[in-house]
């Protein structure tokens, strides 16, 4: 059973967190024409957003309600009412989703009720535009809470309650944060290889696939519709990928009767085969040849890859439901997780974690726990201790800054998983060390207690 | 709160300030950052703010006291560099939660934070900055700032300058109130010299600071303190014993350099490393005001010498330029360009500037555009994105040169664009520094994908009008045409 340790230092240093407004933003620039507001100072949302685009290159639709000293004093319900009738008139949006900040939220600001007031007494002016609001003060969680408080929100918020006639070919998929653009475009291609119509909320591979408009667009341009949020009831079946989406799931289901398969990770052999076992299942098609052969490429990279994993130490720093994704994928690889730290002490996929214990904390536990680990695994921010420590840094999540082209990065099923094993390989055979004759010293190494004498061979 | 009042007050009454001395007294009061309109603003806050100013201090440990998204979203951002010290790239926040604010734990966890950083780190001082959730809780930093300074024996300072309060730009001058306060003067060096000076408002970014201090190294002329760029925490505390100073970025740090004129007598002029004549000036004005407060007058001619050397060489790299760039079409979107010798370096070598923002502008500076590009048709005020874009997708310019803010509509529209912000990669300032720009203008501007990015996918592409048919042309053209359609389905077959 795997050991959570809580975090005990007062400063965090170099921290693992984004913020969990950020989070509920970035899913809802997952939606068509949508725009989201940070109900705080000027600051929450140009953090937020210079760190969107330093990840995505794009540039991202996020506004505020510039909470100022006054406002923080005598309340922000004109600040929040202005903002959503000014990007109302000045952007047209078809969603605005509110974020509260924990500028709002240490107010005690009572923001559901005043988004109630804004649209009883603004109807008129707003109609047209959908507004939801979710709570995400920054000092709690992290962006995994704060995307799934966000599509709570929309489904809340917008999709039809009630039993609906169900359409037997259409699935309704609520993907984790931690799923990148290339995995969201795959799903669905490999959803409607089998003649079935998936409906993905949210869909930042319409919004954030980094295209070239043909001229500029204020909002978000592609993504989910509004029209499909609100038709999720219709669809047979929903499918869910990170446990972090688990409550999301149960409110559709909960809202409308539609039911749930959750998956926890769809990375790997294991998950990929039971991802397209219930695609078959659930629309009867037999499983394409094209699918068969993505199988047999990942059982060959299985056995080219293995010589570089096996007996490889990795340390991980991620949120819960990705840090699991990592964890197995480099466990099934034949790898053993060195440290992993985590942001969060409260995901129940804590539990299966394959490392003896999970420490709740920031990149200076990563630093310290990982100083005698092969390789470095978190986002752009673990460059510095990577440079320090002398270990290779494998880019995963968010932030990822100095690196082009992480969203298209494919990490699921049959092909995700072969480019993932390539990927890391291939970070090893880069960073290999020259042997010398210091290191394979048999003397030295005769003086050394067991558990710290690594074969020589293991590190080239 | 009250004395944050009186400090911004204090701030926004700048006699210094050119713009400011235009206004009347009513508008001054209502200070130089503009109401701020939910739903449509833009920017930094004041934290933000003061922290771009303070944190390139290398060896000061900066610790964020708020919930996580102030320091979280934020650290590690931007390219000030050192030439030792690093700790000033370790980020620290107290990262409070929900606990720590409803049971008001957050000034204990601040303590505590203090004196890990000071056991783990042992930094000359350490910078905590207060920001919205704990001004508005009431934390009381500059007590605990004050009781961790007696405590552990090294500087604490409380910079107050949460993000409600105001504009990045608030923030910037709040950080220079809190060095005036708590740190310049508080030690006493005992090398001052009659060659010392501080350079106020240089960010060192891309390193570029080095491409003009070797200059004053050469003419005997010692940095008391960079500040912020490349600074150790002493060199700021000692930085009163300087005998002049320059301000480079005006409109962050011009309190800084009054306050300092009016408390130590360090007289201070404004200047920019950036072009030839303002890099020549600037070394010219440093000397004079040295000459000015007793040092030998025989520098004069000896930075005349330098300069004479160093403007020969830049202009004479820059002129290899000029069969590229001639007649190219540059469009400068800053906030106001303040450095117009970098304009004229530019239309030295025959480029053109199709367009320029005034938004920061003063008077004087407009006069001065309209003057230098013998027109006033190509200023703006501030361009909306949508306009920006048209401009740029009907090839109204060649390069933008302008912030990270509106890369991509520069970019979506496929035009080239460089970085001239604090974001940047390159070091521009100095004689090198200006040839350096102009080599990356002229990198950007022949970058062979602009014209493949450009074409339209072959699909797309039709033929405009009849005689692009080959068949209509001549036998020749058929043949080639035909081979150049063959040709390339050959490869497109290979590559599959």
């Amino acid at each position: 059973m795997v050991r959570i340790l809580p975090q005990t230092k007062a400063a965090a240093v170099n921290p693992l967190k984004s913020s969990q407004p950020l989070g509920a933003a970035l899913a809802f620039l997952g939606v068509d024409g949508a725009m989201p507001l940070f109900h705080g100072s000027q600051g929450c949302t140009s953090l937020a957003l210079v760190l969107f685009v330093r990840h995505f290159k794009e540039a991202i639709p996020l506004q505020t309600t510039a909470m100022d000293e006054v406002a923080t004093i005598l309340g922000g319900a004109d600040r929040l009412e202005e903002a959503i009738l000014n990007l109302k008139a000045r952007t047209k949006p078809t969603l605005i989703g509110v974020c509260t900040t924990a500028l709002v939220e240490t107010r005690g600001e009572d923001c559901a009720g005043e988004i109630a007031n804004i649209k009883l007494k603004r109807a008129e002016e707003i109609a047209g535009t959908e507004v939801v609001l979710a709570n995400t003060p920054d000092f709690d969680g992290a962006i995994e809470e704060g995307w799934a408080k966000a599509v709570t929100a929309m489904i809340e918020g917008i999709t039809r309650p009630g039993q609906q006639a169900r359409q037997s070919k259409k699935i309704a998929i609520l993907p984790g944060w931690h799923l990148t653009v290339a995995d969201i475009e795959h799903l669905r291609e490999m959803v409607e290889r089998f003649g079935l119509k998936p409906v993905i909320l949210p869909d930042i591979s319409g919004s954030l696939d980094g295209t070239v408009p043909d001229r500029w667009i204020t909002t978000t341009y592609g993504g989910t519709s509004v029209e499909d949020i609100r038709e999720l009831g219709t669809a047979a079946q929903c499918i869910v990928i990170g446990e972090h989406m688990r409550r999301p799931a149960e409110v559709l289901q909960r809202v409308t009767g539609v039911p749930y398969v959750l998956f926890q990770s769809l990375t790997g052999l294991r998950g990929a085969d039971r991802f397209v076992s219930l695609m078959a299942a659930i629309s009867g098609v037999a499983v394409p040849a094209g699918v068969r052969r993505r199988r047999a490429q990942l059982q060959d990279a299985l056995l080219d890859g293995h010589f570089h994993f096996g007996g490889k130490k990795i340390a991980i720093a991620a949120e819960p439901d990705h840090l699991y994704q990592l964890a197995t994928f480099f466990t099934d690889m034949g790898s053993d997780i060195a440290a992993a730290v985590v942001t969060t002490d409260m995901s129940k996929i804590l539990q299966k974690i394959p490392a003896e214990s999970v420490q709740v904390g920031d990149l200076g536990d990563l630093e310290a726990l990982g100083a005698d680990a092969d390789l470095l695994v978190t986002h752009s921010h673990g460059r510095q201790a990577a440079q320090r420590l002398g270990i290779p840094l494998m880019h995963v999540g968010f932030p990822i800054f100095d690196r082009l082209g992480s969203q298209h990065k494919l990490t699921i099923l049959y092909q995700g998983t072969r480019d993932l094993i390539f990927e890391v390989a291939n970070i090893f055979q880069a960073n290999r060390h020259a042997p010398t004759p210091e290191a394979l010293d048999p003397l030295r190494m005769r003086d050394m207690p067991d558990e710290l004498r690594s074969s020589p061979l293991t590190r080239h | 709160m009250s004395s944050l009042s009186a400090k911004i007050q204090d701030v926004f009454n700048e006699p210094a300030c050119e713009r400011n001395r235009g206004k009347d007294a009513k508008a001054r009061k209502e200070g130089c950052s503009k109401a701020l309109t939910p739903g449509a603003a833009a920017g930094g806050c004041a934290f933000d703010g003061a922290k771009i100013v303070l944190q390139p201090i290398t060896d000061v440990a900066h610790l964020i006291h708020a919930p996580l998204a102030c320091e979280g979203n934020s650290w590690d951002n931007r390219g000030a560099a050192s030439s030792g010290p690093t700790l000033w790239r370790t980020s620290f926040t107290t990262d409070l939660t929900e606990l720590d604010v409803v049971m008001g734990q957050g000034e204990r966890k601040l303590f505590k934070a203090i004196r890990e950083i000071k056991e783990a780190y042992g930094p000359p001082a350490i910078f905590v900055y207060s920001t919205c959730v704990t001004a508005l809780i009431g934390e009381d930093i500059e007590a605990v700032c004050k009781r961790a300074a007696e405590k552990f024996g090294l500087a604490v300072v409380p910079v107050d300058a949460p993000g409600f309060v105001g504009s990045k730009n608030l923030g910037n001058k709040l950080a220079g109130e809190a060095l005036l306060d708590h740190v310049i003067g508080t030690v006493e060096p005992d090398d001052a010299g009659p060659y010392d000076i501080n350079i106020l408002g240089e960010f060192n970014l891309a390193g570029e600071f080095w491409l003009v201090k070797p200059l004053l190294d050469r003419l005997g002329i010692r940095v008391r303190a960079c500040i912020p760029g490349d600074a150790r925490y002493l060199d700021v505390a000692s930085a009163h014993r300087a005998r002049a100073a320059m301000m480079v970025c005006s409109s962050a740090l011009i309190n800084l350099a009054r306050k300092m004129e009016e408390r130590w007598e360090i007289p201070f002029f404004e200047g920019s490393f950036y072009g030839i004549t303002d890099t020549s000036e600037a070394l010219r004005r440093i000397s004079q005001l040295l000459v000015k407060k007793g040092a030998d007058p025989e520098i004069l001619d000896r930075t005349e010498t330098l300069i004479a050397q160093e403007e020969g060489i830049a202009w004479k790299n820059l002129a290899a330029y000029r069969p590229r760039l001639q007649g190219k079409r540059v469009l400068l979107n800053t906030g106001g360009v303040k450095s117009w010798s970098l304009v004229h370096a530019l239309m030295e070598i025959g480029i053109e500037i199709v367009g320029t923002s005034v938004k920061k502008s003063t008077v004087e500076d407009k006069e001065r555009i309209k003057q230098i590009l013998k027109d006033d048709n190509h200023m703006f005020e501030q361009m909306a994105p949508r306009a920006l874009y048209a401009m740029l997708s009907e090839n109204k310019a060649d390069i933008m040169l302008s912030g990270g803010r509106t890369q991509f509509i520069a970019l979506k529209a496929k035009t080239p664009w460089l970085d001239i912000n604090q974001e940047r990669q390159h070091p521009y300032a100095g004689y090198d520094g200006m040839v350096e720009l102009v080599r990356q203008i002229d990198l950007a501007i022949h970058n062979p994908i602009w014209r493949q990015v450009r074409e339209p996918a072959p699909w797309d592409r039709q033929p405009a009008v009849k005689d692009e048919y080959p068949s209509t042309k001549s036998e020749i053209a058929t043949v080639q045409a035909f081979k150049k359609f063959a040709g390339a389905t050959a490869v497109d077959f290979g590559a599959c």
